[in-house]
């Protein structure tokens, strides 16, 4: 399941990249932390956990510990003498000022020249001694080849953890395709997304499109990665280029719709919709496309006249249900109670007007006490429920009395009447109504 | 009544070791920009801010003022600037405008950009690309594991969840791995390690590949908590898109409890002003409802109001100052549940129409849900209440069995035109992430679902078994809950006062699969006799199990499970997993990306930002 380290050790011998072995040149290392920390008078300037800190190399491959860096270093005032564990957790930190301290001749490369086995290796403290306590300006005397030597001699396994601990790394010695390539396996192989975008990153600065996009094809993971990337960064040039390379036909028409989001000038808006019509979208969202256009030149010849409703219904092949519970909710909000009596009014051929509700009343009720609507406009729509019961319980449930009462007496149900009576005000209208009714001799009650 | 903790159930480990560590770390990061500062928070990193920390503590680290990092010049006039966000492309944008428009004037002030929890090269190239690269200093907050309760960590990361199932970036895994990392370097090693899934598998690698690297400490160390458990999302949609019916479920899908603490407007507490109530363990009457089932929680309220009233009438010689405490404190809270359940009443009624989801899929039973439900889907203009909001429709139809290509198009078709025809791109997400999927020609109804379809003697029957053979067809899922048994044989009533299985949580009807896997999978201690269900989720190369003997472990401690849910994981199947450790004497401990629910999902699939 995991890489051991004997896998990676075997990758390493097998491999035709001459490396430093690191594993060995680790175990190397940490003994030569021990020696390090046995050397009590280093203490000040060595940095006693981290030796990879040693060379700082900023992400796009320039020595950090230069001159520049020395002279801000030597002019920044911050603290010099605690080195917390803290700090070393966050040494990625570009801040120069919290930089470890390099030390003149103590580079890594050093220690990697020429040295084999860890036997021949002399102690830390020899390879040190002749180092003055603090020295701002290391590199000074260094030649200029050694650069390259340290900055650049970190294997594809190693760099690519570096990256992964968001250390400063350069990736500029991977030239040739196969070195990029095997970097970019490397990333994906351990899984961080995170590495895999800065390699991508790289490759996409290095690489011609053609090259990347063909490489990325048969690497669908990092491809992936690089798609969510130039959607993050809003490369839609290269993205579109990307997926009409790749042949995605439909994605390439939902990622240019998907830019009029970010466009706010409603004719701008539409004339980029315009541009989207003839896209290969799918056949269902072909007409969607079309439908949004059409939608939008048409908000903008309205412009804040007169549009009709029933015309867009008509256009947009609205379902009937639908459009009156969208217009009873708009008209409702604007408490439009006379357009409301009109959605539902339809007259038949003689001429006669019947109110009709395709969604039931009992359902424009709900919507109309959701938008509060006065129990005047409310009653007049529980009378038109239908069923009884329905009617009844809608009624009592929104306090329409006379409905209530109404219904009570049209069923000849003097119980419920009765039980009624008790829950209106006293002295209301609606008690008196109900008293004249229950001492009404004209009615034959069924109870 | 109310679920109380077995007497022997495990001690559980004290992570608020963890909220310490974060403060500690962001003090210490604070410090590295000495002098007088303004701070520029994110709004996502608020809440959790909040946890851990408060303005008193920031202002102790010459935190001058805090500003909220949104579309607007900053108006702050202090000489060094520090923004806390997260590592996003459009924070980086933003304070390169700052930093540029600050250059253009000629102004020079100091910047520290920390990053939480780590931050991303992507982020780096854009501060280069804007030409602030070095103008700015950047630093990492390792602030990934909150401690929301004593048993749920969140990493507090919502976008996971798109991040990696919709656009496949990989980017959280080496977060999820340090997290993972950090517990155990806290709480020792874990002995049983098992995960489904490619984005488990994944990071249980690279969180391998750490331990290693570094000779953690914890390898010597007693284990005090004995399994783990990684699980991603996508093994389960299903579970996550139900409308929960389990009290905190209920009360996130209502209100959204967002980093542990619920904010209610006026319309709940009847007054101007809102109120934010932090929901978790040491509320004593929350934690007597919050698993359970809404049904009974009226009841349990009353009760204990009637109680809490006798006591208050027996209490008649207290003097005042005891009188006050009582009032203040065991009152109050009482007075808040009530006025909270009372206008839950009437949005459960509305809710209860499409709870639940499932018994559609495998047995109707003769309940108004299930009747009520299958409508939904099929209405064909009928009954269709527009007013749904964005979330809740979609969750109806994006069932994992698939819709027939007619249906889909009409309900896609209705959407787009109540909701805006830019969602077709949402629609385009669903399917992508394989949260919506029409189903191919040719699919008949199994037998069954014939069989069950013969139950209804509704005269909808008709429409019913349309509907249900469009939901219910080409689906592993269906596969799946048969073999593990997901839809619980009823002979009677439900009772839900006293529940029987983890299936309580959706009235009965359904035991989430997520938490089935996790318990057959601890019942065995391995993915053994689960091949079917393992092939049947796709995952024949991502389901592993990786047993230590150790010997260290106490016994104790392998009553502790630590389970992580990739992508978000629901109150719902957190009181399940709960129910479950009562049961069998374990107890779950809980590590999401994010509490996640039906409606978080689905608009974590939405392009359209509201």
């Amino acid at each position: 399941m995991n890489r051991t380290k004997g896998d990676e050790e075997e990758y390493w011998n097998s491999s035709k990249f001459k490396a430093f072995t690191f594993d060995d040149e680790d175990d190397e290392l940490s003994q030569l932390k021990e020696s390090k920390r046995a050397v009590n008078s280093l203490r000040d300037f060595v940095d006693d956990d981290d030796d990879d800190d040693l060379e700082r190399v900023s992400w796009t491959g320039e020595p950090v510990g230069s001159i520049s860096w020395s002279i801000k270093e030597t002019a920044g005032s911050s603290g010099s003498t605690h080195e917390g564990r803290e700090q070393l957790k966050s040494r990625n930190s570009f801040s120069y000022a919290q930089l470890p301290k390099p030390t003149s001749t103590y580079s890594l490369s050093s220690f990697f020249k020429g040295r084999t086995r860890p036997g021949s290796f002399q102690s830390l403290s020899d390879a040190l001694s002749d180092t003055p306590a603090k020295s701002y300006a290391p590199e000074l005397g260094r030649p200029k080849g050694e650069y390259r030597d340290y900055s650049n001699d970190w294997s594809i396994a190693d760099t690519a953890r570096r990256l992964r601990k968001g250390k400063v790394c350069s990736l500029e010695r991977f030239r040739s395709l196969q070195d990029k390539l095997q970097l970019l396996e490397e990333a994906v192989s351990m899984h961080d997304g995170n590495v895999i975008t800065a390699v991508l990153i790289f490759l996409k600065r290095t690489l011609s499109k053609e090259i990347l996009f063909r490489e990325l094809e048969v690497r669908q993971v990092a491809l992936r990665h690089l798609i969510h990337f130039l959607k993050e960064i809003g490369d839609q040039k290269l993205l579109l280029d990307l997926f009409r390379f790749l042949d995605r036909t439909e994605e390439l028409a939902l990622s240019h719709y998907r830019e009029h989001l970010n466009i706010q000038d409603p004719e701008k808006r539409k004339e980029f919709l315009k541009t989207c019509i003839g896209l290969p979208f799918s056949a269902e969202d072909c007409a969607h496309i079309q439908d949004h256009y059409t939608l939008l030149e048409r908000q903008i010849i309205i412009e804040g006249t007169f549009s009709s409703p029933v015309n867009l219904k008509k256009t947009f092949k609205i379902p009937d249900k639908q459009y009156v519970l969208t217009a009873l909710a708009a008209r409702a909000k604007l408490r439009a109670w006379q357009d409301i009596d009109a959605l539902f009014t339809t007259k038949n051929w003689l001429g006669y007007t019947k109110k009709r509700a395709p969604i039931g009343f009992h359902r424009v009720v709900e919507i109309l006490h959701k938008n509060s609507a006065p129990v005047q406009i409310l009653q007049e729509y529980v009378n038109l429920v239908e069923d009884v019961d329905t009617k009844l319980n809608l009624a009592t449930k929104f306090k329409c009395h006379d409905v209530v009462i109404d219904t009570c007496r049209d069923l000849k149900d003097r119980q419920q009447l009765l039980a009624y009576r008790s829950k209106v005000d006293k002295g209301s209208a609606e008690e008196e109504k109900i008293d004249t009714l229950l001492s009404s001799s004209q009615i034959r009650w069924k109870n | 009544m109310a679920f109380p903790h077995r007497l022997d159930a495990p001690e559980l480990p004290d992570f608020s070791m963890l909220k310490r560590l974060a403060r500690d770390q962001l003090i210490y990061l604070l410090e590295q920009l000495p002098g007088r500062k303004d701070l520029f928070i994110e709004a996502d990193l608020m809440s959790p801010l909040d946890r851990i920390a408060n303005v008193s503590i920031l202002k102790q680290h010459e935190v001058d003022k805090l500003y909220k990092v949104e579309n607007k010049p900053a108006l702050s006039s202090s000489e060094q600037l520090c923004f806390l966000v997260r590592p996003r492309i459009k924070n980086m944008r933003y304070i390169a405008n700052l930093v540029n428009a600050d250059k253009t004037a000629g102004r020079t002030r100091k910047y520290k950009v920390i990053f939480s929890p780590q931050k991303f090269y992507a982020c780096e190239m854009v501060l280069e690309e804007e030409g602030i690269y070095g103008d700015v200093s950047c630093d990492e907050w390792a602030f990934s594991l909150l401690p929301l309760d004593v048993d749920l960590l969140s990493m507090e990361l919502p976008e996971f969840f798109r991040d990696y199932f919709l656009e496949g970036d990989q980017r959280w895994i080496n977060t999820v791995a340090q997290a993972l990392h950090l517990l155990s370097t806290l709480y020792g090693p874990f002995p049983n390690c098992y995960g489904i899934g490619r984005c488990a598998k994944m990071s249980y690698e690279l969180w391998k590949k750490l331990e290693d690297e570094e000779d953690s400490e914890s390898k010597g160390r007693r284990p005090e908590i004995g399994h783990i458990f990684l699980l991603d999302r996508d093994m389960d949609f299903v579970t996550a898109l139900c409308s929960q019916v389990v009290y905190e479920g209920l009360v996130d899908d209502t209100f959204r409890i967002k980093c542990g603490s619920v904010d209610f407007g006026p319309e709940v507490t009847s007054s101007d002003k809102s109120l934010k109530v932090l929901l978790n363990a040491e509320d004593k009457v929350f934690s007597e409802i919050r698993n359970e089932h809404f049904s009974n929680v009226f009841g349990f309220l009353s009760q204990k109001a009637r109680n809490l009233q006798a006591q208050y009438d027996r209490r008649r010689g207290m003097d005042i100052k005891q009188m006050k405490n009582f009032v203040s404190q065991e009152l109050k809270g009482l007075k808040q549940e009530h006025r909270l359940l009372s206008l839950r009443r009437c949005k459960l009624k509305y809710k209860s129409q499409f709870t639940v989801l499932i018994p559609a899929l495998g047995r109707l039973r003769s309940e108004n849900h299930s009747r009520h439900y299958l409508k939904k889907p099929k209405n064909k203009n009928k009954n269709r209440d527009i007013s749904w909001p964005l979330s809740y429709a979609p969750a109806l139809f994006f069932l994992p069995s698939g819709l027939i290509p007619k249906d889909y198009r009409s309900l896609k078709t209705q959407y787009l035109q109540s909701y805006g025809p830019e969602h077709l791109l949402t629609f385009s997400n669903l399917r992508r992430a394989g949260l919506l999927t029409e189903q191919a020609p040719g699919d008949t109804l199994t037998a069954m679902e014939s069989k069950v379809s013969k139950l209804v003697t509704d005269k909808a029957a008709g429409k019913i078994t349309d509907a249900f053979s469009s939901l219910a067809k080409r689906s592993n899922f269906r596969a799946i809950s048969k073999k593990l048994n997901l839809i619980p044989r009823v002979d009677g009533e439900y009772d839900l006062k006293v529940p029987r299985d983890m299936a309580y949580v959706f009235s009965g009807a359904y035991v989430p699969l997520s938490c089935r896997i996790i318990e057959q999978v601890l019942e065995r201690r391995s993915w053994q006799g689960l091949d079917e269900v393992v092939r049947l989720l796709n995952c024949i190369e991502f389901a592993f199990t990786d047993i230590t003997k150790e010997d260290k472990a106490s016994s104790e401690s392998l009553r502790l499970i630590l389970v992580v849910f990739l992508g978000g994981c629901t109150f719902s199947e957190i009181s399940a997993l709960r129910f479950l450790g009562r049961e069998k004497g374990y107890r779950f401990i809980f590590l999401t990306t994010a509490i996640t629910n039906s409606a978080r999902l689905m608009e974590a699939m939405s392009e359209v930002k509201a």
